[in-house]
């Protein structure tokens, strides 16, 4: 057991360090949380001066045109990109941490040469087309139709929570193409161009007020039947791909980000008071240990990772659940730090505390966590 | 960055195992409820294996290894819920005759308590008018003192982290066995016509112990490792959360069965209890964390 750095990594995160340090006062002004179009030209640039300096796609093999990093030299990425401040992936997401990948595993050379590369670049962005509003959490029972005509797929139906909808230029798409199958087999995963004749997209606003998700309706739009990713309703089994990339290490800033917010917490509480509270003490406290353990699991899951060369494996969900509670628990703790102040939206915590909520919920709730948890490690009867 | 055990460390972690399984296993520890008493000859077999030797440099007759490794063999000790005060006896190793080899048993006043305080051939620290208590745990009698004493030599006082670790790594090898347990009677108990288990009630208190157990482990190791006070403060707490809420858990997927005396639960329960009471108290952890967050 060893938390040292070899000498690789340790050069890998010196040059990374001197790169960010010089790369990240050259970054434009931040554009506002409403201002959508700016926030993907702000994303898209960070993500191209990544890739110009030989950082975009980290962790992604050589053949798909990534560096092929260790996990353990990307987990070094994600940590110092954070400490640094420099932005997070933001709208790359999904084409980053999921569309990408599963392209990359599952594609024809053709797909990994038309859509990998513009990933890399900056140049375009993906969103996740998975949920419906009668199909969230049991995924398969989603009901988006595709029939298929000469070389297209005309699809109907709609999506729903479809994060960065608006600026995305692709999605991936899960629709059925045979609704005589039984449920896991009839599905196809498809990516689709965000501006196909049919496709409407109406942002939805959350809680926090802003429009980070939408519903997207699709009415016979075409798809060229190139674009379907692994065989004709053998999509389960792809998304199964793609979920295993969602959870993979797609917290790792944010544990680092939040043990940041701790520490300012802390000096907060001593300048206003609040640290001579023995009760709010021993909870900042606790959070410590919570987030310091947090980020040795995810230091374990990544040695592991590289140990067994493998997919991330369930350890994620381990991780995703422990982690969505511990960080709605920081902003709840923020909220007495701050007092009165905690009410107001102009303060950053306060919509950090509105967004938190969401963590319980997106990519898989906490129940259905638990279930993978139960029954995947630990063997127990499925449910009926 | 490797943060994983090694071959040598797995090796090690197995040879604890099979020891403890050889010489006590469930019936040994049904047994020891029945007549009470600390087993000289398995103390000395552990003093053999290089249990209480294990941190000894070479050249004093220690087997040489580190925290890490003896990290490893309490999480044994934990998980077969061996008893005994093998944090003490550990620690004495090298300055106490007979302690690293097991001739000699050793305990330690801490958090007012001295445990198996009749048994021991020497005690650390001031025991003198400890009374005895009825002890919670049929398997660690307990003696209170009146004041823990000032002057205690360092390397048994409260707070001395090693101890607190491997209290902690003790309390994640009961809290993996607490899971176990709870998972092996979920899968074969039924009602309703199916086993409990595929209950999600059942299944999500099972998942949470995981969950709570993996998150200690990764604290408790990353601790071994850098033996950082922070860390380890951090170690204690998840371990003790762990074990303590784990057992919890564990008794209440027993059902009625869970609440007797015949079932091994109370006693993995009543173990955790002890155990949050050595090493300082929780707050004191807390304290050091929250201290931490401003340094
Ligand atoms: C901020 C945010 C962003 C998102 N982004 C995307 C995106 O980009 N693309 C996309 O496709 N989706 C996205 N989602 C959708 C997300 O994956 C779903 O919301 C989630 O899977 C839950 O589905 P649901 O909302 O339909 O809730 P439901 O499935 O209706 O669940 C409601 C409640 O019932 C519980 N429940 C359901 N089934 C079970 C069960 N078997 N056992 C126990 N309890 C159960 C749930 O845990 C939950 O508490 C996003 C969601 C959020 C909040």
């Amino acid at each position: 057991m060893d938390l040292a750095d070899t000498p690789e990594e340790q050069e890998f995160r010196a040059r990374l360090r001197e790169w960010l340090a010089k790369a990240l006062p050259t970054l434009p002004p931040k554009p506002s949380p409403e201002d959508w179009p700016g926030r993907r030209a702000y994303d898209l640039g960070w993500q191209r001066m990544l890739y110009d300096a030989g950082y975009a796609g980290l962790h992604w093999p050589v053949d798909a045109g990534g560096q092929g990093a260790t996990p353990t030299q990307h987990l070094i990425f994600l940590e110092e990109t954070e400490k640094a401040g420099a932005p997070y992936v933001g709208a790359n997401f999904v084409g980053l941490l999921h569309a990408g990948p599963t392209i990359a595993a599952e594609g024809t050379a053709e797909q990994r040469a038309r859509w990998l590369p513009p990933i890399l670049r900056g140049a375009e962005v993906w969103c996740q087309g998975f949920s419906e509003p009668d199909a969230g959490s049991d995924l398969a029972a989603l009901r988006t139709r595709a029939r298929r005509d000469g070389d297209d797929y005309v699809v109907s139906g709609s999506k729903i929570w479809t994060s960065h909808a608006e600026v995305a230029d692709w999605c991936e798409l899960l629709v059925r193409t045979d609704p005589e199958a039984p449920k896991h087999r009839g599905i196809t995963w498809l990516a689709l161009p965000m501006d196909a004749p049919g496709v409407t997209v109406r942002p939805l606003k959350t809680l926090a007020g802003s429009a980070e998700f939408a519903e997207v309706f699709l009415d016979e739009v075409r798809v060229p039947v190139s674009g379907r990713v692994g065989e004709e309703n053998d999509g389960w089994r792809v998304t199964m791909v793609t979920l295993s990339f969602e959870r993979g290490t797609a917290f790792v800033g944010e544990v680092v980000a939040c043990r940041r917010v701790l520490g300012e917490l802390a000096r907060t509480a001593r300048e206003n008071g609040r640290w001579d509270d023995p009760v709010l003490r021993r909870r900042l406290g606790r959070l410590n240990a919570e987030f310091r353990a947090l980020w040795r699991l995810t230091q374990w899951n990544v040695s592991e990772a590289e140990r067994t060369g493998g997919v991330p494996g369930v350890g994620g969900s381990v991780f995703k659940l422990r982690y969505s509670h511990a960080r709605q628990e920081l902003y709840d703790t923020a909220a007495e730090v701050l007092g009165p102040d905690a009410l107001d939206l102009d303060r950053p915590w306060t919509l950090d505390r509105l967004s938190s909520l969401s963590y319980t919920i997106a990519a898989g709730t906490s129940q259905i966590q638990r279930n993978i948890v139960a029954e995947r490690i630990l063997g127990l009867p499925k449910g009926r | 960055m490797r943060f994983q055990l090694t071959e040598d460390q797995r090796a090690l972690r197995d040879g604890v195992r099979q020891l403890l399984a050889r010489r006590f296993d469930r019936e040994a520890l049904r047994a020891a409820v029945r007549a009470p008493g600390l087993d000289r000859a398995l103390w000395r077999g552990l003093g053999e294996a290089g249990f209480f030797a294990l941190r000894l440099p070479e050249k004093d007759g220690g087997v040489g290894l580190g925290l890490p490794e003896a990290v490893l063999a309490f999480e044994e000790a934990g998980r077969a819920l061996l008893p005994g005060p093998l944090v003490a006896t550990h620690l004495a190793a090298g300055t106490v005759p007979g302690a690293a080899t097991g001739e000699a048993v050793v305990t330690a006043v801490d958090g007012g308590l001295v445990e198996w305080l009749a048994e021991a051939d020497v005690v650390r620290g001031d025991a003198a008018g400890a009374v005895p208590l009825r002890s919670v745990d049929p398997l660690t009698p307990l003696h209170r003192v009146a004041s823990v004493s000032p002057t205690e030599p360092a390397a048994v006082s409260p707070a001395d982290p090693v101890a607190v670790l491997l209290t902690a790594a003790e309390q994640l090898g009961t809290a993996t066995r607490a899971c176990e347990t709870a998972v092996q009677h979920a899968r074969t108990r039924e009602q309703f016509g199916q086993p409990i288990g595929a209950f999600q009630a059942v299944k999500h208190l099972c998942a949470d112990m995981l969950v709570r157990a993996e998150v200690a482990r990764a604290a408790v190791y990353a601790a071994a490792v850098t033996a950082d006070p922070a860390d380890i403060a951090a170690a204690r707490l998840l371990a003790d959360e762990a074990a303590v809420r784990g057992a919890r858990d564990c008794l209440q997927v027993h059902g009625g069965m869970g609440f007797t005396w015949e079932s091994e639960v109370q006693l993995l329960l009543k173990r955790t209890w002890v155990r949050t009471h050595r090493g300082g108290r929780v707050t004191e952890s807390e304290e050091t964390l929250a201290a931490e967050l401003l340094s």
